[in-house]
């Protein structure tokens, strides 16, 4: 009877995730996915609770109180460090999915109920598992930036990476042959935790987004696998939700970098662009912010294109003002969202909408691009790599081929830096040099404060007169 | 396990992953974010097989295995709804003036 009420609570659960997903699809329903995700969540546990394997609570309860006096403040971190709260999500669900198989393996081993299916699909569960547990937290540590976000890379480092996985899967394959032999369990664990951190050294920062979708997948599959291995069916379909997101979002990432998986993989991205950093500086032309609000004032389409530097300098909310200070002058304001841009996939999207920007404004690069040449001011706000004209027209470069938001085909582009100096990728941007731009040097918080300031001025003068 | 109980996982992973692609390709871009922790907590349903692990006290080693999982996919659905949650109530359309 319990078993019965046990399966009718997970195919409840199951049916509520896809529900779940399925209401993300516009922001609107989006907060019901939500509930649906918690109920569903809330029937597998209650479903789970009934087996009478379950025997004392103790240890759950602990766990249970631990884990949510960790969980509250990680859902409170600022949005600019979501992507690493992320990643050590992946992180904890790679953890919980090793340390399942691992305990599974020692239980069947003393009962003698090991058989080749069940230690291969723990082989499978546990090299997944602590595998993105380990590059899941290397890939955090970049994020935070307490492991260098350079890349990091030696001589026959991929060589060294396809030997110790190729290591770990034929000890795999031995311990299906053999499941007494317990020796090779240890060393499975040890070269899978190692492979994570080998793995993800030589990816540079500006591949996150795409590393942080693959992980996401990979900690589906093993909760897939564990799916395998414990012969539920809940955890075949939901680890089979997060592990297709997951890969999707790869996908995309993926293109909107021109890139392939194995390029990002194995491709060590930083090394390509220390040659092209050197090329002879070009004269620029600068302007004020009291120019350049002079130039959004006099406009009638304004395209902003944030990038992550925006929110490092927390200027979004500046930027914010200037929006609310052009719309109320009938100007109309839309931004630009490289699908790269941020840390994340998404990332930017949700930056904005912290600083009360509405979503109907946020505009994907396909959909605003055939809008650009009839843009009047296109406000370039750190980002550099993905408005860099090179993409389209340099073959040499690294970034060829990479699909661009078009910036410099508006009639104005007012690009805010610091300075000159080459970003981090140490690209040459010719869209700095172009006729048409307009360089607002200083912190980008400063300048936009100062255009803002500048706006109200002008409205309050107005108002006045 | 006979090969029918093996045939019947695979036609559930089979469709969860064609449902998975079809619903996830719907996904507006815009919540791209949201969509990666809202499946980062329905992914901690290794909560399910943590928890017997923990609560079965087959040894002190599995226990201590499982209870650590417990509290990683815990971890993971406490922050994974709650941050979703507080990011979706973020998106707002255009005010009306």
């Amino acid at each position: 009877m319990s078993e019965l009420v046990t399966q009718l609570s997970y195919l409840v659960a199951a049916t509520l995730f896809i529900f779940s997903l399925r209401w993300l699809n516009r922001p609107k329903t989006a907060r019901q996915g939500v509930f649906a995700g918690v109920g569903g969540m809330a029937a597998a546990v209650f479903g789970t609770v009934l087996h009478p394997e379950i025997v004392n609570f103790t240890w759950i309860v602990i766990a249970v109180i631990a884990g949510t006096a960790v969980g509250i403040p990680l859902s409170r971190v600022p949005l600019t460090a979501v992507p690493q709260r992320t990643a050590i999500s992946h992180a904890f669900g790679g953890l919980a999915a090793g340390l399942v198989g691992t305990a599974k393996y020692a239980i069947w081993l003393e009962d003698g109920e090991l058989t080749a299916f069940r230690t291969g699909a723990i082989v499978v569960e546990v090299i997944l598992g602590f595998l993105t547990f380990t590059g899941s937290l290397m890939a955090a540590g970049k994020l935070q930036e307490v492991i260098p976000t350079r890349p990091i890379t030696y001589r026959g480092q991929n060589a060294v990476n396809l030997a110790l996985l190729a290591v770990a899967l034929l000890a795999g394959v031995g311990l299906i042959w053999d499941p007494t032999q317990w020796q090779l369990f240890p060393l499975i664990v040890g070269l899978s935790l190692l492979f994570g951190v080998l793995l993800i050294i030589p990816i540079g920062g500006a591949d996150m987004p795409t590393v942080i979708s693959l992980l996401n997948s990979y900690a589906g599959l093993s909760a897939v696998a564990m799916g395998f291995v414990l012969e539920n069916q809940l955890l075949i379909v939901a680890g089979a939700l997060d592990g297709s997101s997951g890969l999707i979002l790869s996908i995309i990432m993926c293109r909107a970098m021109n890139r392939s998986f194995t390029n990002v993989l194995f491709g060590a991205f930083g090394q390509v662009q220390v040659q092209a950093a050197a090329g002879e500086a070009k004269p620029v032309k600068s302007a004020t912010p009291h120019d350049a609000a002079d130039y959004l004032m006099n406009a009638q389409r304004v395209v902003f294109v944030p990038g992550y530097g925006m929110a490092v300098a927390q200027a979004q909310h500046r930027v914010r003002e200037i929006y609310d200070e052009l719309t109320k002058r009938g100007v109309n304001v839309k931004f630009a969202i490289h699908p790269v841009a941020g840390r994340m996939p998404g990332h930017m999207n949700v930056l904005l909408a912290e600083a009360e920007i509405p979503y109907d404004a946020l505009v994907e690069m396909d959909e605003i691009n055939p809008e650009l040449p009839q843009t009047d001011v296109c406000v370039v706000v750190g980002a550099n790599d993905v408005v860099n004209p090179a993409a389209r027209t340099d073959k040499s470069s690294p970034i060829y081929g990479m699909p661009i938001i078009d910036a410099d085909k508006a009639r104005v582009v007012l690009a805010n830096k610091r300075s000159m100096n080459p970003g981090f990728a140490g690209i040459e941007n010719a869209l700095y040099s172009a006729d048409n731009t307009l360089m607002v040097f200083g912190d980008a918080k400063a300048v936009l404060g100062d255009i803002a300031a500048a706006l109200r001025a002008e409205g309050e003068g107005q108002a006045a007169a | 396990m006979s090969a029918l109980d093996l045939f019947s996982m695979l036609f559930g992973l089979m469709l969860a992953t064609f449902v998975g692609f079809y619903v996830i390709q719907n996904v507006s871009r815009l919540l791209h974010t949201p969509l990666m922790s809202l499946t980062n907590a329905i992914s901690a349903i290794a909560i399910v097989g943590s928890l017997i692990i923990a609560g079965e006290q087959k040894s002190t080693f599995s226990t201590v295995l499982g209870a650590i999982a417990v509290f990683a996919s815990v971890t993971n659905i406490v922050s994974g709804f709650l941050i979703t949650d507080r990011m979706l109530k973020m998106f707002k359309e255009k005010r009306r003036s």
